[in-house]
């Protein structure tokens, strides 16, 4: 007890120290070293850790301010929609932004701070995702770690770069979620899934005639037809149809599966969300068309649709940066995490979540925020950081950002096996 | 072939919009209010069904029947809270409460069953008809809805002709004071019109969500919106009217969307129905009702 007390006064006395410290450290690494990566970072921390088990008074006093709240809070906002016909989206990544708040607390928190993570509804609508964005300012939000949907994002990032706030979306696929100085993101954008889409059904042989079917009234859906008919061109297929729906007429999709079918396409793109996708694989079914299916992210969470038939969506292949069977250790300690925790696999956007506060964290320390910076000060400060880290994260080892707000790392893909996702 | 693929399509989906319509067209004709909740109430229709046969293992009859009895109720209930105490006043009112019907269905929904999409089980077990060696695939679900229109098409024309509570139906139609005078009990015979047009409301949350399997909250909303313009289209007020309102529908969206534009043919859909209310503003089959001075 009285050594507890002790540490308590010790902490606070050593507080100021200890954050000047952190921050000068952190601007030091900054000014030395491009390549500095959060394994490094981890290492240290790690190091920390031990010295604190072998247990000197100070040691056990540096530790207390590391994690007790003393060494101030970092609020990390979150913005996605939790209810709605995205909520599978939004749910997951806050999940995943969770577990990885979680265990950076655990481990000390960032530069000593102790992360908070405030995540709120936007039910899918940019009008209320922006009073979202409101409500986290007012709670006194220091970065911003969403929208989970590019709509979304697009609106608040015009709120975030006016208000000087750091904005890294995790999933907000399209290509103006970054179009400001303040924001970066952790996925890939829509027309590199496009590309990339493209590039892998080429380079693996996978059809030559393709039908497309996307949902014209989607930033999303028709930002990756574009880019995947302009990378067609350079490839050995071609796109014979392609069949553009609304989002009015989401529920029947004979036509585009009729014409898909009479133009003898043997692979059908979907750069769409599951909801539709799962009718699609429905109505192709019942027509007797037998075709190979190809998607991009969205399509991930379809075999999480209650009391769908997973024999439906078997072969499909999407392409997504996340397989939750993947053997690594990162990934199986994530999704063992996460099935204890929330009790279901987790999907590739709580990978991007988890990944999102992990490359807050990198930055953080890169730039060496501390309490008492202002959020304009800390948006300068991690927007210039982002492109000297490099974190090996569940969605990709070694991801590297520009100033742009882009990442760079390498597309894998996964095939529905027996109602699991199986990597390629 | 593939002409016929489409036109078949087109009848798939016209014959959903059809069903929807008759409740529409039903409760319009009697009670004279558009009852924007229509297709909410098939949407909690849907659910229902989906409750009891996927998570209770329940037979899917004897489902449908709980399912007609719950949308009964529930359209009851809504009439005798929301638009009877409305009977005098304007009609924009009532339009109003029921949009915010609408509304309150929805998010109730959404509450109780969550935003995720629920793949609903196809309750028409029955194997899909196959023609020239499988080039067209006729779904048997499509020929339940047709068969299952004609019978409700024709179950109502008669029940509105033969009897009595029908001709009270049609009399508090023609003039609601002048049927009260004549000692019929128009809340009641009001009340009977949400019942049947909510009973088939559960009908067509079945049918609907079997041919297209995917349950929301918003499930309803659309489809509904889609048939009350086929009823207008029709004539609304017209049970003959609804049925042949949807078919065309269906049949015109699914052709414009396969030889026009598969992004234009709501646009499409929507310009005929102005072009038709223009030249015949009562609908196709809608009857010119003479305005006494």
């Amino acid at each position: 007890m009285k050594k507890k007390m002790l540490s308590l006064v010790l902490a606070g006395a050593m507080m100021a120290t200890v954050l000047t410290g952190c921050g000068s450290t952190g601007a030091d690494a900054g000014s030395t070293a491009e390549g500095t990566t959060v394994d490094a970072t981890e290492d240290t921390g790690a190091d920390n850790a031990e010295t604190d088990a072998a247990g000197t008074e100070s040691a056990d006093a540096t530790d207390a301010a590391q994690t007790a709240s003393a060494g101030g809070t970092f609020k990390i906002g979150g913005i996605g929609p939790l209810t709605g016909g995205a909520a599978v989206y939004g749910i997951a990544a806050m999940n995943g932004s969770q577990i990885a708040v979680d265990e950076i607390n655990a481990a000390g928190g960032i530069c000593g701070m102790t992360v908070e993570l405030n995540f709120q509804d936007d039910e899918l609508d940019a009008e209320k995702s922006v009073n979202a964005y409101n409500t986290l300012k007012d709670w006194g939000m220091q970065v911003l770690d969403g929208c989970v949907t590019s709509g979304c994002s697009i609106a608040v990032s015009a709120k975030s770069a006016e208000d000087q706030i750091f904005q890294l979306t995790p999933s907000g696929s399209a290509v103006e979620c970054v179009s400001n100085d303040n924001s970066f993101r952790v996925c890939f954008s829509d027309p590199n899934q496009g590309s990339a889409s493209a590039q892998y059904i080429g380079e693996n042989g996978l059809a030559s005639k393709i039908a497309v079917i996307y949902d014209s009234s989607d930033v999303y859906s028709s930002g990756i037809y574009e880019k995947f008919a302009q990378e067609a061109a350079n490839q050995s297929f071609e796109i014979v149809t392609a069949g553009a729906f609304t989002a009015d007429n989401k529920t029947d999709f004979s036509v585009q599966l009729q014409q898909a079918k009479d133009a003898g396409a043997d692979l059908v793109f979907l750069p769409i969300y599951y909801n539709e996708a799962a009718l699609i694989l429905k109505q192709a079914s019942d027509m007797g068309f037998d075709v190979q299916f190809f998607g991009c992210d969205g399509l991930d969470g379809i075999l999480g649709v209650e009391n769908f038939d997973a024999s439906l969506a078997e072969d499909v292949m999407l392409l997504t940066p996340f397989a939750a069977d993947a053997t690594d250790d990162l990934t199986v300690k994530f999704v063992t995490t996460y099935n204890e925790k929330f009790g279901e696999t987790p999907n590739q956007f709580a990978a991007d979540g988890y990944d999102a506060v992990y490359t807050i964290k990198a930055a953080a320390e890169q730039a060496g925020i501390t309490a008492d910076m202002s959020n304009e000060e800390i948006c300068t400060a991690l927007s210039a950081a982002m492109t000297q880290i490099k974190v090996d994260g569940l969605t990709g080892a070694g991801i590297t950002w520009d100033a742009s707000g882009e990442p760079t790392k390498a597309p894998k893909a996964v095939i529905i096996k027996n109602g699991v996702y199986t990597a390629m | 072939m593939s002409f016929a693929a489409h036109l078949i399509n087109g009848i798939s989906l016209g014959s959903v919009y059809a069903l929807i319509a008759l409740g529409y067209t039903m409760v319009y004709g009697i009670a004279k209010m558009l009852n924007f909740a229509h297709g909410d109430v098939i949407m909690i229709g849907g659910y229902v069904v989906f409750v009891t046969v996927s998570g209770m293992g329940m037979n899917p009859l004897a489902s449908i029947i709980i399912s007609m009895a719950v949308c009964t109720i529930l359209g009851v209930t809504i009439e005798r809270v929301a638009y009877r105490p409305l009977r005098g006043a304007s009609p924009l009112a009532v339009l109003i409460t029921a949009i915010g019907v609408s509304y309150l269905l929805q998010n109730i929904a959404l509450l109780v069953f969550g935003s995720d999409t629920k793949a609903f089980t196809n309750v028409v077990t029955l194997p899909n008809l196959e023609l020239f060696d499988g080039q067209l695939v006729i779904k048997s679900v499509t020929i339940v809805t047709v068969i299952v229109n004609i019978i409700i098409m024709v179950g109502l024309t008669l029940f509105v002709r033969k009897t009595k509570i029908g001709r009270a139906m049609t009399a508090v139609s023609e003039d609601q004071g002048a049927a009260q005078l004549m000692g019929i009990n128009v809340n009641g015979t009001i009340a009977v019109t949400f019942a049947i047009g909510s009973s088939l409301a559960a009908i067509a949350g079945v049918l609907l969500c079997s041919a297209y399997p995917a349950l929301t909250p918003y499930t309803g909303s659309m489809p509904g919106i889609k048939a009350f313009v086929a009823a207008v289209f029709g004539g609304i007020g017209s049970i003959p009217g609804a049925f042949i309102g949807g078919i065309l529908l269906g049949v015109i969206e699914n052709l414009s969307k396969a030889y026009i534009s598969s992004q234009l043919s709501d646009a499409i859909v929507f310009s005929i129905l102005i072009i038709v209310l223009l030249v015949k503003p009562t609908g196709l089959l809608g009857r010119k009702i003479q305005e006494k001075v």
